[in-house]
C-alpha cells in the first residue's frame, strides 16, 4: 500500500489507519427493544485496539467465491421464482468516496411471501421452489454491483406483540481490511413497518437513512424488473501523512 | 488598499483564522478531508446459514496441510447456554507471521494452501476452525505481537459482530511481551488465551457474564 515501508522484520512500519465513526452514528451492539440482545451483547465496555497489521489487512475474497447465475436470485431449480422482479444495484464505497473494487458481496433474504429457506424458520407462508434467498456478486472495477432478485415480503417474528420485520436483504461484505467487515440489512423506501420494527430503530436516527434503499425509476426496466439503488460505504482508511516541509500549498 | 470587509461577516478582519464551520469567512477550501458517513452494521439474524455458509468455509488452510490443527471452542450467553445459531470468523498470518495479503508490507504469505480466513458455524454453540498456528507479528513499532488470531462473532441478538482475539497458552514469554495483553489485567488475558489440545487449541467465548471475555473496539 502507498506510504507503507518496512525496516526489516519487527521494524517500524507505517500504517494506514481506518476511520471509525462515532458511537452515535453507529448501530449499537445492544439495543433493549430487540430482545435477543439482552443475553448475548457484551456488557462491559470493548478495549481500544490499535489497528496493527492484523487489522488492515483481511481476507481477499473475490470470483472463486461466486457461481454462475449467484447474481440472478430468479432463476432456480429450472423455473423463475414468484413475486416482484427488482433489480438491486449501486456502488461500495469507502468513507473517502474511493470505490472498493473486486469486493465480495453475499446476500441472503426470504422470499416474496416473507418466508426463509430454513429450517427454524416455519411459520405458514408458502415455500418457493424456485427460490433459495443466497446471492453472490463482486464489484467492477468502479466499486459497482448488481443482482435481481424478487422483494421480499415481511414476516412475523416473536420480539413482540404482532411483531413483524420490515421487507429487507442481508448484505455481508469484507472490504480489504478486517477493519471494514461489515454485515447488514438493506430496507426498502416508505416502508409502513419501520415504526415497530426494533433492528431497524436501534440504528441512529441520523443513519437510518442509510440503510435504506432508493427507489429508480431510470434504472427500471420496461416490461421487466423495478430498480432499487442503495450505496454501501465502508470505513476508509487514514494514510499514514508523510512528513513534508511545506505547508501543503499546490501551484 | 485595504481588503473588502463584508458586513455579512463576523470578525471579518485580520483575526480571521477562515476557518469553515466558525461564523466567520472561509477559504472555500474544505480543511479537514470530507467523509462519506459508513452504511450502518445490522444483525446477522438467526437465517444467516442461507447467505454465509462456504463448504469450505472452516479451512483458513487447505485440509492435509503439514502442521494443520483446529481452533474450538463454545460461544455461551449470559446465561451460561450455547449460542447454536451464530458464526464466528477469524483471520490470522500464517506461522511466519505474514498474511495472505497484499498489504502486508513485508510481501504476502508464501505458505501453500494458506487462506488465513476461517468461517465457521456455532452448532451445538461449537466454532472450529482449521488452520495453522500463526507466528509473532510485528506491532509496526519496532517490537513484536504474540502469535494471535483476530476472531469476529456474529449471531442473532448481536446488532454489530463483536471482535476479540485468540493467544495461545505455550507462547508465555510472547504473550508477556505482546502489547495488546500487556494492557490487560490478568484476568481479562485469561479471557483470551487457548489451551491445547489433542488436535490444536480452545477457547470458549462468553459474550456476557462473571468471565464474560474480553471484547475490542477495532
Amino acid at each position: 500500500m502507498t506510504g507503507t515501508t518496512s525496516s526489516g522484520d519487527g521494524g517500524r512500519l507505517a500504517l494506514p489507519r481506518y476511520v471509525r465513526e462515532d458511537a452515535g452514528a453507529r448501530t449499537p451492539v445492544a439495543f433493549p427493544d430487540y430482545r435477543s440482545t439482552g443475553l448475548r451483547a457484551p456488557l462491559r465496555t470493548p478495549v481500544d485496539l490499535p489497528h496493527r497489521l492484523t487489522e488492515i489487512t483481511g481476507p481477499v475474497l473475490g470470483e472463486d467465491r461466486v457461481a454462475p447465475g449467484d447474481a440472478d436470485l430468479t432463476l432456480r431449480a429450472g423455473g423463475e421464482a414468484q413475486g416482484q422482479r427488482i433489480n438491486v444495484f449501486g456502488r461500495v464505497l469507502d468513507s473517502d468516496g474511493r470505490p472498493v473494487p473486486g469486493a465480495l458481496v453475499e446476500v441472503w433474504q426470504a422470499n416474496a411471501a416473507g418466508r426463509y429457506r430454513h429450517v427454524v424458520d416455519n411459520w405458514p407462508a408458502p415455500l418457493d421452489p424456485h427460490f433459495d434467498g443466497l446471492g453472490r456478486v463482486v464489484t467492477d472495477e468502479l466499486g459497482r454491483y448488481e443482482f435481481t432478485t424478487i422483494k421480499p415480503g415481511a414476516y412475523p417474528w416473536g420480539n413482540h406483540h404482532n411483531a413483524w420485520r420490515p421487507a429487507h436483504i442481508h448484505f455481508s461484505l469484507f472490504g480489504r481490511a478486517f477493519t471494514q467487515r461489515v454485515v447488514t440489512q438493506m430496507y426498502f423506501p416508505d416502508d409502513p413497518l419501520f415504526g415497530q420494527d426494533p433492528i431497524f430503530n436501534a440504528i441512529p436516527p441520523a443513519a437510518r437513512h442509510r440503510a435504506v434503499a432508493t427507489f429508480d425509476l431510470d434504472r427500471t426496466q420496461p416490461d421487466w424488473a423495478l430498480g432499487f439503488r442503495w450505496d454501501i460505504v465502508l470505513r476508509g482508511a487514514d494514510q499514514t501523512p508523510f512528513e513534508t516541509d511545506d505547508d501543503g500549498d499546490v501551484a | 488598499m485595504s481588503e473588502h470587509v463584508s458586513p455579512l461577516v463576523r470578525d471579518a478582519d485580520g483575526t480571521n483564522d477562515r476557518r469553515p464551520g466558525t461564523p466567520r469567512r472561509g477559504s472555500g477550501f474544505l480543511d479537514g478531508p470530507h467523509r462519506l458517513p459508513t452504511t450502518p452494521s445490522a444483525t446477522v439474524g438467526p437465517y444467516l446459514a442461507i447467505g454465509l455458509t462456504w463448504p469450505d468455509g472452516a479451512d483458513a488452510v487447505a485440509p492435509g496441510t503439514t502442521g494443520e490443527i483446529w481452533l474450538r471452542g463454545t460461544v455461551r450467553d449470559g446465561n451460561g447456554d450455547v449460542v447454536p445459531d451464530g458464526m464466528v470468523e477469524s483471520w490470522q498470518a500464517d506461522p511466519a507471521g505474514r498474511f495472505a495479503h497484499p498489504d502486508d508490507p513485508r510481501g504476502s504469505s508464501s505458505t501453500a494452501g494458506f487462506r488465513g480466513f476461517g468461517r465457521s458455524a456455532t452448532p451445538g454453540g461449537e466454532y472450529a476452525i482449521r488452520t495453522l498456528k500463526p507466528g509473532a507479528v510485528p506491532d509496526g513499532e519496532g517490537g513484536w505481537q504474540a502469535p494471535h488470531v483476530d476472531l469476529s462473532v456474529f449471531a442473532r441478538g448481536l446488532l454489530d459482530r463483536v471482535v476479540t482475539r485468540v493467544y495461545f497458552a505455550d507462547e508465555a514469554e510472547a504473550n508477556a511481551a505482546d502489547p495488546v495483553l500487556s494492557g490487560l489485567t490478568e484476568q481479562q488475558r485469561a479471557t483470551l488465551v487457548a489451551r491445547p489440545t489433542d488436535d490444536g487449541y480452545r477457547l470458549d467465548i462468553h459474550l456476557q457474564g462473571a468471565d464474560e471475555t474480553v471484547f475490542f473496539a477495532v
